[in-house]
């Protein structure tokens, strides 16, 4: 097998705070390979965007702690100096956040701010990077680039400047691409133009993509394996499709549950969750989703369970339900949800 | 059957950077908006942000003047009651809002919270009001015994419960709820959509839902209204709005919304362009620079609100879904 261009092992982020020691990313593994586009979902409080952080050495907290590897093409991110990471972020591994306006810098030109990303990394005349800012802006669907690349990040539009961030990450072009909640903050047809997007840079560069989110229609349209996170940990793993055709997990179930969709028939009401996610500072000893889900048993509050493969080799998940026992699990608790109403 | 709520040829315009000599801009939040909602019905509505939805909400509730038209609740024109008569209005007209750590004093603590409606209202002594709170608390899934604690105390879900708890204090017949759970968590948003539906069950509640998540509309509403920039684009009966959509913005909006379904077919209609400034709106149908379908007309002359089956009311020159000849309904 070749090389992973991602791989963490046991990853574990906490925070040292005054109410005690709270345990943001649990023990977390991951295995990317170049190209693949992974979607990540979860709630608040997951742990998906601070364990992707916590990789890119960008959590600036003293009272954090990182354990754990996370080797990029082999090499541990977690052991590099910043000078080494420096060099590593914006060029071989890029970043998108959520809100577009607090991650430019409002005083600079967007032309500028991209080249000034290029000739960071590379031994390039301002000229020259000037001209590659204007036709990233172009590859990312801003119309009239060369007169824009001059204009300042408010007077763009949201969708706009989100695409000007996806054009700064691009600038360097990245093997991986690490998108946090990158259409979020957006109205749903610009959601639509940025997927689209998306989607077509990840076959024109081919760098890998993370996709954090927690929205998993997103997530259905664009990755190719999701990881769906609970209370800092992994709780299944699996092909875009295994996950949406046999879901595994309890939580899993409950999230689908929740959400309105468009598509079918409406139901009578939501299969809501009950409760909610756990305080990650006192975290049951078992199963974290074990206080919210239907299913439990009492090993559920003894054994914590490892994601593991149970239903098939690529599909991993972490319940102590029998795997052959899940599929009438899950129709009763849909069955229960519709009834209720 | 009368309406409850009758919103006619409302606008709302707001005055930017004027100075001491005028000047300035005109935003064109809400712009000639006329629907009726029935008594214990939901009517969604829904929109891209700046279309002027939330605007709209708060001129229902009167928080906002509104520049023109006017608002009548059961039978009666609110648009311009003042005093005594505004309080009373506000016992049958509630709003629930959408930031839930925004709109609870962190200084108050929850009894106060959830009572205040009803002392400001006279209704009862303050055992009796206290009796009620607790109720109120049960009802909307919370326990009583946090009467004393103070909003910090609680999750952004218990936060929108609490919230949904004060407007229905004062016994409300119509509930605006702004954006209610757009921002919480899915598993939490599910919870509240459930409560709101409980709660329409048993108090007869009639609920103006605002949102600009069209799954959860969809989910919640009977009839859906859409506005674009200012302006109603379209209304239909939800199930009508999914099936067959009549205005193409409608459509796009539709098919713009991620499915969760790996095998769903991705026919997504992709607008191109922003939405407008509402400073300066473009001429004819407000839709038309990014249209599909626009032609000629629709750059010279705004589409008026049309009835097409179904129950269906619809403002374009090319409505889609419908036979050729447009049936009154």
């Amino acid at each position: 097998m070749t090389e992973a261009l991602l791989e963490l092992r046991g990853l574990r982020v906490s925070f040292r705070t005054e109410q005690g020691l709270v345990q943001a990313v649990d023990g977390l593994d991951l295995t990317l390979q170049s190209g693949e586009v992974l979607g990540v979902v979860g709630e608040s409080g997951s742990g998906k965007s601070v364990s992707m952080l916590a990789l890119l050495g960008l959590i600036d907290d003293p009272n954090v702690e990182i354990e754990g590897e996370a080797l990029f093409r082999g090499r541990d991110l977690l052991k590099m100096g910043e000078r080494e990471l420096r060099g590593l972020r914006g060029r071989r591994v890029s970043m998108i956040f959520q809100d577009p306006m607090t991650s430019l810098n409002p005083v600079y030109s967007v032309g500028w701010q991209i080249a000034e990303q290029i000739r960071t990394h590379e031994k390039v005349p301002k000229r020259a990077a000037q001209r590659r800012a204007v036709e990233l802006l172009e590859s990312v669907g801003i119309p009239d680039a060369d007169r824009r690349v001059g204009d300042y990040p408010h007077q763009f539009s949201g969708g706009m400047r989100q695409r000007v961030m996806i054009a700064m990450a691009l600038s360097c072009s990245p093997e991986l691409l690490i998108a946090d909640e990158p259409t979020t903050a957006l109205d749903v047809t610009i959601q639509a133009q940025i997927l689209e997007l998306l989607d077509s840079l990840r076959v024109d560069v081919g760098a890998a993509v993370i996709l954090i989110t927690h929205d998993i229609g997103v997530v259905a349209g664009l990755a190719d394996r999701v990881m769906v996170m609970y209370a800092g940990r992994a709780v299944e793993r699996a092909t875009t499709l295994d996950l949406f055709d046999r879901p595994q997990h309890p939580y899993t179930w409950g999230l689908m549950g929740s959400v309105p969709r468009l598509d079918g028939d409406k139901p009578k009401r939501l299969a809501a969750i009950p409760g909610q996610p756990p305080s990650l500072i006192s975290l049951p000893p078992g199963c974290s989703f074990a206080p919210r889900c239907p299913h439990r048993f009492e090993a559920c509050d003894l054994t914590r369970p490892a994601l593991e493969a149970r239903a098939s080799e690529s599909h991993l998940d972490a319940c102590l339900l029998p795997a052959d026992a899940r599929a009438a699990a899950h129709a009763t608790q849909l069955a229960a949800a519709r009834g209720e109403g | 059957m009368t309406s409850l709520l009758e919103v006619i040829d409302v606008s709302k315009h707001f005055h930017t950077g004027r100075g001491l000599f005028g000047g300035g801009d005109v935003v064109h939040a809400v712009d000639g908006v006329s629907f009726e909602v029935q008594e214990g019905e939901t009517l969604g509505l829904v929109g891209e942000s700046g279309c002027g939805k939330s605007t709209l909400g708060r001129c229902i509730v009167r928080l906002h003047e509104p520049t023109g038209g006017s608002i009548r609740f059961d039978g009666e024109d609110i648009t311009q009651v003042k005093g005594k008569q505004l309080r009373a209005l506000r016992r049958d007209v509630q709003i629930v809002f959408q930031d839930p750590y925004a709109s609870l004093n962190p200084r108050r603590r929850l009894g106060h919270i959830v009572g205040m409606p009803m002392q400001v209202h006279g209704m009862g002594s303050s055992s009796e009001i206290r009796e009620r709170v607790a109720s109120l608390l049960r009802l909307v899934g919370l326990s009583p015994e946090h009467i004393n604690r103070y909003p910090h105390e609680f999750s952004g879900g218990q936060r929108q419960r609490i919230g949904v708890a004060r407007a229905l204090a004062v016994n409300p017949r119509l509930v605006v709820c702004d954006e209610p759970v757009s921002a919480l968590d899915v598993s939490i948003q599910a919870q509240v959509i459930n409560l709101l539906d409980d709660l329409q069950d048993d108090l007869g509640l009639t609920y103006v839902f605002i949102a600009h998540d069209l799954a959860v509309v969809r989910h919640v509403s009977d009839r859906i209204a859409v506005m674009y920039l200012g302006k109603l684009v379209e209304v239909a009966p939800a199930e009508e709005l999914y099936r067959a959509p009549v205005h193409p913005y409608t459509e796009a909006l539709l098919s713009a919304v991620p499915v969760p379904d790996p095998r769903a077919p991705r026919d997504r209609i992709v607008l191109t362009g922003d939405v407008p400034s509402p400073v300066s709106p473009p001429g004819g149908c407000r839709f038309h620079p990014r249209c599909l379908y626009a032609t000629e007309i629709c750059c010279r002359e705004e589409p008026p609100l049309i009835a097409h089956a179904h129950g269906r009311v619809a403002a374009c020159h090319h409505p889609l879904n419908v036979a050729p000849a447009p049936v009154s309904a």
